[in-house]
């Protein structure tokens, strides 16, 4: 048997924490996990945050972030252990033979400087090629990367070029020092769907004419499941099971693993619309200083009770839209109805009753608490403010919310920064709830969450509607999380609604071009899916 | 048009606007100042009549916004006026002047600029070890004795025990350069000492903040050495803030100078603006105070130019 490029034993991985009001201390966040991957062969790293997966995969470079330590066992590479190896050497083996393409291509281009210069800078300054056969070694690998106008491309700055072109560069960065291994760290989640397909297919070319080897790190079993040859699944910096990449998909042995693959499991029948509680009617909306719409003519309904989601790209309109209905932006024409009276455009001129019927809940929980209050603090403003309650009273309604959300005693008292990031959008839910609103405003509330806490968060939103019969506004541009909660639907493309109805109307072919790209780009777990959606395509994706 | 020279224009057309309504000011404080030219050149012994006659004669009766417009149209013409003491023409004294104070700041520049950004750069190669840790005791020690303290103790050491340097900066127009530059030694040492902190901790939180973002990590991902990472990645995306406080540092050394000409004895602007002072003579310390507001003005607008030029989003639009 031949040496496996990377061989991983024992690796323990360490870190300082400093949690709050306490004295910092040392934690293991990995506790000794071995792997090898064979030459040319992808390895799929997946688990949920906290899991271990990036700081594994940045071990592989003897990298550890921020106050990261690699404290125990040996991560070979080419048969050398780069944990015992020196700086110098390290060095030379980081951006020649282990590159890195992270989550953020935007983050991690630097903003003064043009691409080329990054995309070469590795393979020049470890003396692999000279600056002109890196640099035609670029060109041919945004070529290869399917990126417009390959030739000049390079000449750009980061901010010249959209997110998933940026994402593609980042790719010929890492594979232009001709590496042995790379590590891509969930290079496509920062995506849109419809992008997200069109990046995974140029990763998945390149890795294959190069032959490179791969460690491919990410949350969604169903990306990983179209890349990877063999798949390691990590809870809490742990093997929970390793295998062929058909043999987690179909027949996982591990009840965790069982749990990853039937995620958004959760059955909701869809209800009729009725008389609506919201009805939004031909809203035209710009934004000050800019000169085009950026919603035209949009019209929705969403009856007591029930939920609309909104779906569609980051750029279609769909915050916007939020904001039209909740005040913060007047439209320039159109009506907003809500509970059987007219809304006012702006903010500043509502009553007190229209702001406490329509609550909303945000992506991150995080920056929408204030960190230095507590649960209870939180959670009792809106019910000082809108009802008055005090003291006693406050505190048993209190109390009872957080019931609801199924945090039990002792939250009261916790801040925001003692809670994991499921805990944080359950409090914001209750605070929400306080106001005993007719309509929340939910703005990809389970966007940042791993999948098993985002459908905690989505069974809990369901439980709390059949209960409270509250309406919900979806924004979201996860079809899973649409397809589990919604009772109608609208479809957003280029600030307009391209498709609306109830859920089954609109998921019933045949469907309108737009539809059909965002709804067959959704990952499934199935092998070989990518290749059949791309060949089956009746459209490009837009901006990408 | 290119965004950017929009940008530059606005800057320049606002420099403008900054720079009449300091010289309103500068002129409306010396009006509310009591007494006035008359009376500083008659001094405690003047008549009632006599005063008279002079503020007849100087045209003070006239209102303050006519002589203001005056003023300032000899201001625009390059007219500063004459000085009341000596009856100079006040342009050519701070001509004069100003060239030494020029001189001894550009020195003072020279050495302190590269000086604080590459101990800044130092400081964030070695953070929180011990070179960080002396380079910022040093220039903080620096930077907090008064600036007279500093000069006397120089003094004593280089001029009085070592004789390396003269107590006296007196510099006269024959001199060879590296002569004149012996003379200025000791005080351009101590305004770099005194510029020196600012710049130089401004560079490493600067860069330290730059130093979070997820591109460095990308940098030191590709095998680069840490110094590297630091000027090729972290320096060119902290140059805004670093270039700010740089100008302001370099207004510093025109405009502040004051106690140090006078410890050094340097026949610089900070002089003539003292002695101006203590002779009441309004004329010149309006030149002067012009001049300082125009040099603050100009310094602001080239630190903001460069921090637009160095914002790669404003040079190269989509």
């Amino acid at each position: 048997m031949t040496t496996p490029l990377l061989k991983v034993r024992g690796l323990k991985i360490g870190a300082t924490v400093y949690p709050p009001g306490e004295k910092p201390h040392d934690i293991e966040i990995v506790h000794g996990v071995d792997f090898d991957v064979e030459a040319g062969k992808v390895l799929g790293l997946i688990g949920e945050s906290g899991a271990g997966k990036s700081t594994i995969g940045l071990a592989s470079m003897a990298y550890g972030r921020g106050g990261v330590k690699l404290t125990a066992g040996s991560v070979e590479v080419n048969g050398r252990d780069v944990l015992k190896a020196p700086l110098k050497d390290i060095r030379k083996l980081r951006g020649a033979e282990v590159t890195y393409v992270s989550q953020s291509a935007a983050a991690s281009f630097n903003p003064a400087k043009q691409i080329m210069e990054q995309v070469i800078e590795a393979s020049v300054g470890q003396g692999k090629f000279s600056k002109a056969k890196a640099q035609a070694r670029a060109v041919e690998l945004f070529t290869k990367l399917g990126l417009p106008d390959p030739d000049t491309i390079g000449n750009r700055y980061p901010h010249q070029v959209s997110g998933g072109q940026l994402q593609r560069c980042m790719t010929a960065l890492a594979l232009c020092p001709e590496p042995d291994l790379v590590v891509f760290d969930e290079p496509t989640t920062a995506l849109d769907v419809t992008t997200q397909i069109d990046v995974l297919k140029a990763i998945k070319d390149a890795i294959r004419d190069t032959g490179v080897a791969a460690l491919y790190i990410t949350h969604d079993l169903a990306v990983v499941a179209q890349v990877s040859d063999h798949i390691m699944v990590l809870r809490h910096g742990e093997k929970v099971e390793y295998g062929t990449t058909d043999q987690i998909i179909n027949t996982p042995q591990e009840e965790y693993t069982k749990a990853l693959v039937s995620v958004r499991s959760i059955e909701h029948e869809e209800k009729q619309p009725t008389e609506p509680v919201l009805r939004v009617e031909n809203i035209t909306a710009r934004y000050k200083g800019t000169n085009f719409d950026v919603l035209h003519d949009v019209s929705v309904d969403i009856s007591p009770g029930q939920t609309l989601a909104v779906v569609g790209e980051s750029g279609s309109g769909k915050s916007t839209l939020a904001r039209v209905i909740t005040g913060l932006l007047p439209p320039t024409a159109g009506k907003i109805t809500f509970a059987g009276r007219t809304l006012s455009p702006d903010l500043p001129s509502r009553s007190i009753e229209d702001m406490r019927e329509l609550q909303m809940i945000y992506q991150m929980a995080d920056t929408a608490m204030n960190p230095r209050q507590t649960v209870g603090t939180i959670i009792g403003r809106p019910l000082e403010f809108y009802f008055g309650l005090k003291g006693a009273e406050k505190q048993k309604r209190i109390q009872e919310l957080l019931d609801e959300i199924e945090l039990g005693q002792g939250f009261q008292d916790r801040y925001p920064a003692e809670l994991s990031g499921g805990q944080k959008q359950r409090v914001c839910i209750a605070r929400a709830l306080a106001a005993k609103p007719k309509l929340i405003i939910c703005d990809e509330v389970t966007s940042a969450l791993d999948p098993l806490v985002a459908d905690g968060i989505l069974k809990l939103l369901l439980d709390l509607q059949r209960i409270e019969d509250v309406a919900y506004l979806f924004i979201t541009h996860d079809l899973a999380t649409v397809r589990a909660i919604s009772d109608s639907i609208a479809v957003m493309y280029q600030g307009k609604v391209q498709r609306y109805g109830t859920k089954s109307e609109v998921l019933t072919p045949p469907f309108d071009d737009y539809t059909d790209l965002l709804l067959s780009s959704v990952p499934e777990m199935k092998l070989g899916w990518l290749e059949d959606v791309i060949a089956n395509r009746k459209m490009e994706s837009a901006g990408n | 048009m290119h965004p950017i020279l929009k940008l530059v224009a606005e800057r320049l057309a606002l420099g403008v606007l900054l720079l009449f309504a300091a010289s309103a000011l500068i002129f409306g404080l010396t009006e509310i100042l009591p007494g006035d030219a008359a009376q500083a050149i008659l001094g405690q012994s003047a008549t009632p009549e006599s005063l008279a006659n002079l503020r007849e004669e100087m045209g003070l009766n006239r209102p303050a916004v006519t002589r203001y417009v005056e003023w300032l149209g000899g201001i625009v013409t390059g007219d500063m006026g004459v000085a009341l003491t000596n009856k100079l023409p006040i342009g050519e004294q701070i001509a004069r002047r100003m060239s030494s104070t020029l001189f001894l700041a550009f020195w003072a520049a020279i050495i302190s600029v590269p000086l604080a950004i590459l101990l800044g750069l130092i400081a964030v190669r070695f953070q929180n070890r011990w070179p960080d840790k002396l380079i910022s005791g040093i220039t903080l020690a620096s930077i907090s004795l008064p600036e007279f303290m500093i000069a006397y103790i120089l003094v004593f050491f280089f001029a009085v025990k070592l004789f390396w340097a003269p107590s006296f900066a007196s510099v006269s127009p024959g001199m060879p350069l590296l002569d004149q530059l012996h003379a200025i030694s000791l005080p351009v040492a101590v305004l770099t000492m005194v510029v020196l902190a600012h710049m130089m901790r401004m560079t490493r939180a600067a860069i330290l903040n730059v130093m979070q973002s997820a591109y460095i990590e990308t940098a030191e991902l590709k095998g680069l050495t840490t110094f590297k990472v630091i000027y090729r990645h972290a320096f060119p995306n902290a140059i805004a803030p670093i270039v700010n406080v740089v100008m302001i540092n370099l207004a510093y050394l025109v405009v502040g100078v004051v106690v140090v000409e006078v410890v050094f004895a340097y026949p610089g602007m900070g002089q003539y603006l003292v002695d101006a002072v203590v002779k009441r003579d309004v004329p010149v310390v309006l030149a002067c105070g012009v001049i300082f507001a125009a040099v603050y003005i100009i310094l602001n607008i080239v630190a903001d130019v460069v921090s637009i030029l160095a914002n790669p989003r404003l040079r190269h639009p989509k």
